[in-house]
């Protein structure tokens, strides 16, 4: 009996010990044929997917700067901090003085216009709108990115893009003009 | 050899895991609104199903029986599906990542999807050798891409079709997977010669 018992458990454990081990070398060997360079590039960029860049979504995008297809100053939600961290990863110099800065803007609705169709809570990357079928929605705007998908999508032109006006709890001190040098 | 073909056609047509058994009926209804996904999935679970059905044979045959360790079998067969599964998921994201998309989570679901685990314990439950293991999964596997694929083909043009409004979408689906079923019956008055 207690052999029994002993000799399940340890082909068990064998067994998993050995398949967990030919998967462990499979995953190494596929890790190799992706491009680890892309990885980072990927996980640097904001990985919302909004599309402003003219790619899909961030994994393409940064498929594209790898490849050199896009530059590194493509993405807009990034601005100038992204533009220089990706040029620094990808090695080549920028010309920081035509990036502006991404104005900072928030979608808003006019609730009274809206119909509850629902088309901007589908398009939206960061799922910053609330509503439901013919209710009224609505933006919360901490989670808002600003990238404007939300704009075409209303069949009755209740969205707006505003600046996010400058309290005290929105004011920072300006950013260095150039993170290059800086760094 | 004729063994073996017969063994293929009679796993593919005569006793097809999904419209006889009935058995790998969730990717059979998941991944049938595309063709080219249902052919992709199709390709996924043969490669997995072939690979398991020899592996649980190995494992039955050397490290089970001798050890008299049958009562094991369940959950060492679905811990080598599951290896093989992680496997397949990784080939396929390497080789095709457009395809790895397409399937999404159908691809980790072929561990759970029963046709696999149910050819593995049908090879057990016939006694069948490692020969007969690997013609019987792979014809076993044919035959299931060959539903899946047929199926998606039928569903594309059901998309087109004007369906009541009652049956639309899920219902007309499994009418016309019971219909085919039924014309699958046809083949066990199959006779080889």
């Amino acid at each position: 009996m207690t052999g029994s018992v002993i000799a399940a458990v340890a082909t068990l454990g064998a067994l998993g010990l050995a398949l967990g081990a030919v998967l462990g070398l499979a995953a190494k060997h596929v890790q190799v044929a992706g491009n680890p360079l892309e990885d980072k590039v990927a996980d640097m960029l904001p990985g919302s997917n909004c599309g402003q860049c003219g790619y899909p979504g961030c994994r393409q995008m940064a498929k594209a700067v790898v490849q050199g297809e896009a530059a590194v100053t493509g993405c807009p939600p990034g601005g100038r901090a992204l533009a220089a961290a990706l040029a620094e990863v990808m090695g080549v110099s920028i010309d920081l003085s035509e990036t502006a800065e991404p104005e900072q803007r928030r979608a808003f609705i006019h609730e009274d216009q809206c119909i509850g169709c629902l088309r901007c809570l589908s398009a939206c990357s960061t799922d910053a709108i609330v509503g439901g079928p013919k209710q009224m929605h609505t933006v919360i705007t901490a989670y808002c990115h600003g990238c404007g998908e939300c704009v075409p999508t209303c069949p009755v032109d209740c969205i707006e893009m505003r600046p996010v006006p400058v309290t005290l709890k929105a004011w920072h001190w300006p950013k260095p003009d150039d993170l290059s040098e800086a760094a | 050899m004729s063994d073996a073909i017969l063994l293929i056609v009679s796993a593919a047509l005569v006793n097809n895991v999904v419209l006889t058994k009935f058995l790998g009926l969730c990717p059979f209804m998941g991944v049938s609104t595309r063709l080219d996904s249902a052919v992709g999935m199709g390709l996924a679970t043969t490669f997995v199903l072939t690979l398991t059905a020899v592996l649980s044979w190995a494992l039955e045959s050397f490290v089970l029986a001798p050890l008299g360790l049958e009562f094991l079998r369940i959950i060492t067969f679905i811990l080598v599906i599951a290896a093989v599964v992680q496997f397949t998921e990784m080939a396929v994201q390497r080789l095709s990542p457009v395809l790895h998309q397409v399937l999404g989570i159908f691809l980790p679901l072929i561990t759970s999807n029963c046709a696999v685990l149910g050819v593995a314990l049908l090879n057990r439950q016939a006694a069948h050798g490692f020969l007969e293991s690997l013609v019987f999964g792979f014809g076993s596997a044919v035959g299931f891409m060959l539903t899946l694929v047929v199926f998606a083909g039928l569903r594309e043009r059901l998309a087109l079709a004007e369906v009541p409004r009652a049956f639309r979408g899920a219902p007309v689906g499994f009418i016309t997977a019971g219909v085919l079923s039924l014309a699958f019956m046809g083949f066990s008055g199959l006779e080889v010669q």
